[in-house]
């Protein structure tokens, strides 16, 4: 974008090639999944998704994934990338084993390529009542909040509804009805926010069948989540919040 | 397959999502998005949203109006600028009873950090104003909004893209959309529309904007007759990181962070001596071209540093979370330790679809409104950003005016009547779908796309001039002829992505022409555009708003009026 001096002085940097193994699904051609080979020509700073971009652009125009953001905010592109769950914006070419082996997220119906259906991801979600339930009266101004409350639930309010942890869940996989680890992970979010009053009903719906106890603490969601978040440990906290009877 | 509703909203951002809370329980409403709602980009804004809540220091929206003002260069028109001054204080305290977890201060209060352009008492020194959740305000904005219409049973259809807008005689009717899914056409009759559809800066190849930024909404309002206004104003964002172009906040320099050339100097203190890296975002991102242009580049290369070394690990970590994990994550380098490398990032479309203060799109030089339409968000222009918008006055203007359009077209669907919808209203969309599908030709759209881009970074980018932009124009028409020819690879219907990017970047093309035409009649530089052949602003030929039609073979500009009422216009130094 630049003239004079600095474009001059601009180096182009080498690119390289990188080899991806890449899980094919076409529902309207009627063929098995299967995995299809790809060569990218890439920078070395660039990320999976600039790789997967590549196929689409140069090599093969029907690869279908989502993307968005290409930052790791927007949560649209989790997939498995050398059989862990990851966002595709967020894992440099340089840092994986080659070939780069992708595939769609577990635990999900595939509808075509990488992309696969989240209308349940995003009905478990809404289960919990994701959202600040209160009876007192609004203040005219703010509600007030200490930093050490406003601490407590940080970790789970970077949640971006990537499924990255829910689609890592064993228990997840062998029972869909599971409210998951991205569900708790907000349910936590609301439950240990000082302003909220609705934990008794929250805690009552997660005490269910399918709620915090399908969790066999298998710890897949906490190395899976893109945003660092400590999810065993906010799903021990639900579970403490129940047995103890106390938030 | 058809829809009834009353009204629609188009885009699941912060403005879509703010206006729905408005029209869900009172009327039927249903948003369409061509994301999930969570995708959308409010998401990544970063630093804060702007309001006058004195919460830190002495405060008045007088100032922050006056703030957006002199940033804007005296474009924004100043009624629409006071209102949303005074209303961003009360939204931000309904954010927050919504749930929203802004960061805190000692007492237990919203906490306020420093933002470009944002002063006390006009103009004299910085103000802590922008109320911020670390540094994913947007995130917890989108959030937020999202969960409460969870609560408020919001009708959502994910993964549907608009494509047309339904007119009857003159009377907005509806939307005509393409399930992604299905490949299906489905006509939405509605009583109102609301397009918060967001901004375009994928027109470019280095910008902070997601992939899905394509300018959806403005394009297919821009194709039926209504103009596009001040499509020449686009916001460079000072620091992006090189060559990505991920945007790093102007809340990294509102908490101390200072940018130094090769020679490590801060040379700021040369532009702007009383607001130094907290200038507004037009300023510092002409700064920086200087300096490289001028061979203080690091290295001599095409980027300057922001440096944050002399700040706390604790306060980097504690105020700037997800910079310190960008800046790890792409660049390998730690920030509290080395300087980050940066360069202005194309960022924040100031111009869109006009619209009145109550998001009513206005179809004229008059204002006159367009019965049924709306618009809010960054594919509006109020316009309340004028020439450069101010940091954070994207999440107030969505706020705000989401808000009121949501208001005003509850009003509306309550008054109006459904008109009986002609036959073949689809017929345009679906054709062409149905030419894209079949579409054999030996151009691809992601060479066209990457042309586009590269060719807008070189011509119409912070520094332009009339050989550019010229340049530029001749480029486009080749560029839309290369776009007739483009062959698919995809013919299948269920989530045919080959054909969504197509029809993208068909919308590129046509926002992209409108920048090029409003820039090269304004002969004049006033915030974001800056013409190196008319280095001076001319308020006695352009103190207006520019407004481009599509026309037989081309484009037409018109102006009108900018609403001044408490600032006189007056040269602009920080």
């Amino acid at each position: 974008m630049w003239g004079g001096a600095g474009r001059r002085h601009s180096r182009r940097i080498a690119t390289m090639h990188v080899a991806l193994k890449i899980l094919r699904y076409d529902p309207e051609k009627g063929v098995k999944p299967h995995f299809v080979d790809y060569v990218a020509e890439v920078e070395p700073t660039d990320r999976v998704l600039d790789a997967l971009n590549y196929v689409k652009w140069h090599l093969d125009g029907s690869l279908t994934y989502r993307r968005s953001c290409a930052h790791g905010i927007c949560g649209s592109d989790a997939m498995r990338i050398n059989g862990r769950n990851r966002l595709a914006c967020k894992v440099l070419v340089k840092d994986v084993r080659q070939p780069i082996t992708v595939e769609p997220l577990l635990g999900f119906r595939v509808i075509k390529d990488l992309l696969v259906d989240m209308d349940h991801f995003f009905e478990l979600y809404a289960s919990i009542k994701p959202y600040l339930i209160t009876h007192s009266p609004e203040p005219e101004k703010e509600r007030l909040q200490s930093i050490e409350e406003r601490e407590r639930f940080d970790d789970t309010t970077k949640c971006i509804l990537c499924a990255a942890c829910t689609g890592s869940c064993p228990p997840f996989w062998g029972n869909p009805q599971f409210v998951g680890p991205a569900a708790l992970v907000n349910a936590h979010r609301f439950i240990f926010d000082s302003r909220d009053e609705g934990a008794a009903e929250r805690l009552e719906i997660l005490s269910q069948r399918d709620g915090v106890w399908r969790c066999r603490t298998v710890f897949n969601c906490t190395e899976a989540c893109p945003r660092g978040i400590k999810v065993t440990l906010a799903i021990e906290q639900i579970k403490r919040a129940i047995l103890y009877n106390k938030v | 397959m058809y829809h009834k509703f009353d009204a629609v909203v188009v885009g699941g951002g912060g403005a879509g999502l703010m206006a729905a809370l408005q029209l869900s329980g009172k009327v039927r409403v249903a948003v369409l998005s061509k994301l999930y709602p969570t995708r959308s980009h409010t998401g990544t804004a970063q630093g804060g949203i702007g309001a006058a809540l004195g919460n830190l220091e002495e405060d008045h929206w007088e100032w922050h109006m006056f703030d957006t003002v002199k940033g804007s260069d005296y474009l924004a028109d100043q009624d629409a600028v006071e209102i949303m001054c005074r209303e961003s204080i009360d939204t931000v305290y309904e954010l927050e009873h919504m749930g929203l977890p802004f960061s805190r201060t000692e007492d237990g209060r919203i906490a306020q950090r420093f933002f470009g352009g944002h002063t006390r008492d006009y103009g004299k020194e910085p103000v802590h104003r922008s109320c911020y959740a670390a540094d994913r305000t947007g995130h917890m904005i989108l959030q937020t909004l999202y969960q409460q219409c969870i609560k408020n049973e919001v009708v959502f259809f994910n993964e549907y893209r608009v494509l047309d807008l339904v007119l009857v005689d003159g009377v907005c009717q509806g939307v005509v959309a393409l399930q992604e899914a299905t490949g299906e056409i489905h006509t939405f009759h509605a009583k109102a529309v609301i397009f918060a559809t967001g901004g375009y800066g994928r027109v470019y190849k280095v910008t902070s904007n997601a992939l899905t930024f394509t300018g959806d909404g403005v394009a297919i309002a821009y194709r039926r007759g209504i103009p596009f206004e001040d499509p020449e104003f686009f916001q460079f964002h000072p620091t992006g990181i090189y060559k990505m172009g991920i945007l790093i906040t102007e809340g990294a320099r509102g908490e101390g962070g200072v940018l130094r050339n090769r020679n490590g100097e801060r040379f700021m203190e040369r532009y702007a001596p009383t607001l130094l890296d907290l200038a507004p975002r037009d300023m510092v991102s002409r700064a920086i071209y200087t300096e490289i242009r001028e061979g203080r580049g690091i290295d001599g290369r095409d980027f300057v540093h922001l440096d944050l070394t002399h700040l706390s690990p604790d306060l980097l970590e504690s105020r700037l979370p997800d910079i310190m994990d960008f800046v790890r994550t792409y660049l390998g380098i730690e920030p509290s330790r080395e300087p980050i490398p940066i360069q202005p990032t194309a960022h924040y479309a100031m111009g869109g679809i006009p619209t009145d203060v109550d998001g009513r799109v206005v179809v004229d030089e008059r204002g006159t409104p367009m019965p049924g339409f709306y618009a809010a968000g960054e594919c509006a222009c109020v316009s309340v950003h004028g020439a450069n918008r101010l940091g954070t006055n994207s999440l107030v203007d969505i706020i705000v005016f989401g808000r009121r359009a949501g208001r005003d077209a509850v009003r509306y669907v309550k008054e109006a009547d459904l008109l009986p919808l002609p036959h073949g209203v689809e017929d345009p969309a679906r054709d062409e779908v149905e030419r894209l599908l079949g579409a054999d030709g030996e151009e691809k759209v992601a060479a066209i796309r990457a042309e586009l881009q590269e060719q807008m970074d070189i011509n119409v980018s912070v520094m332009r001039d009339a050989v550019k932009l010229t340049t530029m124009q001749r480029r486009l028409s080749e560029l839309r002829d290369r776009y007739q020819r483009i062959g698919l690879q995809d013919r299948g219907r269920v989530h045919n992505s080959d054909l969504t990017e197509a029809i993208e970047l068909g919308n590129l093309l046509e926002i992209a022409d409108a920048m090029v035409a409003g820039a090269l009649a304004r002969e004049e530089s006033r915030g974001a555009h800056y013409r190196e052949d008319f280095p001076k602003r001319d308020d006695a030929r352009f103190l207006a708003h520019t407004l481009v039609r599509k026309s037989e073979g081309g484009v037409t500009i018109g102006y009108k009026p900018v609403s001044i009422t408490r600032f006189q216009p007056q040269e602009r130094k920080y």
